[in-house]
């Protein structure tokens, strides 16, 4: 089996790394700890699935990764770098090369065309218009929307536009692919197609995948290891390694 | 993101609230419509005023008197540290010629005019003659004259000044009545002959010495033959002022007629030469008017021109365009918060828009640019339109005031001028004014939370 460049999630660098990482706000009066103190790490290579009850923070802790949102307090190194420390234009530049991310709700930009919507991040990235049409192109073949090119996401069905968020997250070649919920709107046909797609992604181009989801049993089916959060902490006892499985696939 | 990116994404997220986005357009074409309108119109009547103050003659004549003259024109303040009027230079022949050689000066002829009887018919009538210089013709001062002008420089003829054509055919109104017309008065008179008497002042060579000089006045005759009647108003500003015979200027110098200020200044002339009360100096240009002024007074005369007339109205005219201006920029003001309020709307409704971008790469930098292009899109549509619609609103003015002047039977003007720098400097100032309504909105969209933004529906 192929495993891609990640050779062990023990020996090198890893992708991801938080420490003690907390991300509080005010909500009225009280204060809201919707990430307190999580320190995980995750390889390269890895496809890791973030579980838990809705608002126990992994969505949050998703969002700090892709440097979405910065933390309260402690470290979020990806790639090291510590996300905590760079500037909202590096941040902007982090989520535009390093992170690739899919949502539950598609995010695509509705006035634009299938096409579109997949060049925009080449848009950001400066990137020449001869060169993003062929690129957007390309990522749309992979994932098999070849012929719906000139398409508004309104006339897809959910599989489809999770497929063109799909190559809009991956047009960049990004490192770490971020998924929230990317099966939630989906029925479970789609959505093992798209986890089909992912796994893929994750083992032929060997990206790093963290998914947040509340399916246990599609967490178990697809990723390499589980964290589970509760109360924005995570919960040791049945945080686990899908070892068998997983050791097959990241070990040849 | 690059430029043509940035353009074409504002244009494509201003086609999405396409009815939204072309009314607040055209609110900014209103708003430079009125702008390009106003001062159009003011331009217009600037340059009307203009033209026809530059073909009166009148603003590129400069008024040179001289010092010795207490009755100076334009005698004001600034004369007191001059040097007393008995130092002052004589304004002779010699110092005509020096003038007409300042650089842009056409020409420099002394105002001749003097009081002296001529008969009509045998019978003697007094009044005032006065040279005027063969450049008059020019000028619009004759406008409604019948006959010709002089024939040559030093043609043996005359001009009459209507009321006194009247008052040589027996035909002067009761006082408050109308005068004839020119056309009635002109026929009989034309080509038929004036005898004018007058004073020859002849110079007598002197043994008291070589300084000084020595008068003699001989009564003379000379015959002119009448070739025009103009309905010149003969207390006007304009060509020969109170004279209602005027002459060749060359022909009444060739006369040397004596001349109220020549008894006095006979007194104190160094030279031989005819002496003036006031010279006139004509320019090339308006514009030259005040350099020659200047050298003029450094030759250590007094001069006036109507020049320290225009600056008034010049100012008058800069501020007409100012509050002309001020108007038309008011509406493109109003113009100006509609596109605040398209922008801020925008931002709402394009909240999740706004994060979706951020979450894929975009940086602050590129959701503000993208505002800012929106703005600078609508400000460049909005002033184009509005040219184009200020440039027609002029145009029907100036269509519609010309059907009125016909109408009054008096000549079409040109009231309304759009110069290309208008045109320009609207669209500029269009995208302008847009570019800084859109500073707020931009910035806001530009700190929008990702998060947040994403979780809005």
């Amino acid at each position: 089996m192929n495993a891609g460049p990640a050779d062990s999630p023990l020996t090198i660098q890893p992708a991801i790394r938080t420490e003690n990482v907390c991300r509080h706000y005010a909500m009225g009066e009280s204060l809201i700890r919707a990430v307190d103190g999580v320190s995980i790490q995750i390889a390269r290579g890895e496809f890791v699935a973030l579980l838990g009850t809705s608002g126990s923070g992994k969505s949050s802790l998703l969002n700090l990764i892709a440097g979405l949102d910065r933390p309260t307090s402690g470290a979020v190194i990806v790639e090291e770098r510590d996300l905590a420390k760079l500037s909202r234009e590096q941040l902007a530049r982090h989520r535009l090369r390093t992170v690739g991310m899919v949502f539950q709700s598609f995010n695509l930009i509705p006035s634009m065309t299938v096409l579109e919507n997949v060049e925009l991040p080449l848009r950001f990235a400066e990137v020449d218009r001869a060169e993003r049409d062929g690129l957007a192109r390309q990522a749309l073949e992979q994932v098999g929307l070849g012929k719906r090119l000139r398409h508004r996401p309104s006339q897809l069905s959910g599989g489809e536009q999770q497929r063109t968020a799909l190559a809009r997250a991956l047009i960049n070649r990004p490192k770490l692919l971020l998924a929230d919920e990317p099966t939630g709107n989906l029925d479970s046909r789609t959505g093992t197609e798209i986890m089909e797609m992912i796994r893929e992604f994750n083992r032929s181009l060997g990206m790093t995948v963290v998914m947040v989801t509340h399916e246990r049993p599609l967490a178990e089916r697809y990723a390499g290891r589980l964290i589970f959060l509760a109360d924005g902490k995570v919960d040791e006892r049945i945080s686990q390694s899908l070892a068998p499985e997983a050791a097959s696939e990241v070990q040849p | 993101m690059k430029s043509y990116d940035l353009a074409e994404l504002a244009v494509r997220n201003l086609r999405e609230s396409v009815l939204r986005n072309s009314l607040t357009t055209v609110g900014i074409s209103v708003g430079v419509a009125s702008l390009v309108a106003m001062l159009s119109l003011g331009i217009g009547l600037q340059q009307l005023a203009t033209r026809r103050l530059v073909k009166s003659g009148l603003f590129d004549t400069v008024i040179v008197t001289s010092r010795r003259d207490l009755r100076n024109f334009g005698g004001d303040d600034e004369n007191r540290d001059r040097p007393a009027p008995m130092e002052s230079p004589v304004l002779d022949e010699t110092a005509r010629q020096k003038m007409e050689k300042l650089p842009g000066v056409t020409e420099a002829f002394p105002d001749i005019r003097f009081i002296t009887s001529l008969a009509y018919d045998d019978k003697p009538h007094l009044t005032m003659v006065a040279g005027i210089p063969e450049s008059a013709k020019g000028t619009d001062a004759f406008d409604g004259m019948q006959g010709k002008f002089f024939s040559g420089a030093m043609a043996n003829e005359a001009i009459l000044q209507k009321s006194f054509a009247a008052e040589l055919l027996g035909k002067t109104p009761k006082p408050g009545a109308d005068e004839p017309p020119v056309a009635e008065l002109a026929p009989p008179l034309l080509g038929k002959d004036l005898v004018m008497r007058y004073a020859e002042r002849t110079t007598v060579e002197s043994s008291a010495g070589a300084d000084a000089a020595t008068y003699s006045i001989r009564s003379k005759e000379i015959r002119l033959r009448i070739v025009g009647v103009t309905d010149l108003d003969p207390d006007s500003m304009r060509g020969a002022l109170r004279a209602r015979v005027m002459l060749p200027v060359k022909l009444v110098e060739s006369l040397h007629v004596a001349q109220p200020g020549a008894m006095r200044d006979s007194t104190q002339a160094a030279s031989k030469d005819p002496t003036y009360m006031t010279v006139s100096v004509r320019v090339n240009n308006p514009s030259q008017v005040q350099a020659v002024e200047d050298a003029v007074k450094k030759m250590g005369f007094n001069t006036f021109s109507m020049l320290d007339a225009t600056k008034s109205l010049r100012r008058f005219f800069a501020i007409l365009d100012l509050f002309l201006g001020i108007f038309g920029s008011l509406a493109l003001a109003v113009a100006s918060i509609g596109i605040v309020n398209t922008l801020v709307m925008a931002i709402l409704e394009r909240r999740r828009e706004i994060g979706i971008m951020k979450a894929i790469g975009a940086s602050d930098g590129d959701v503000q640019k993208l505002f800012f292009a929106e703005a600078g899109v609508m400000g460049a549509l909005g002033g184009a339109l509005g040219v184009a619609l200020g440039w027609t609103i002029g145009r029907v003015i100036n269509v519609a005031t010309n059907l009125y002047l016909k109408r009054q039977a008096l000549q079409p003007e040109q009231i309304w001028f759009v110069p290309w720098w208008l045109v320009l400097g609207a669209i500029v100032f269009a995208i302008a004014v847009s570019l800084l309504s859109g500073l707020y909105p931009a910035a806001r969209a530009a700190r929008l939370d990702p998060v947040q933004a994403l979780r809005y529906e």
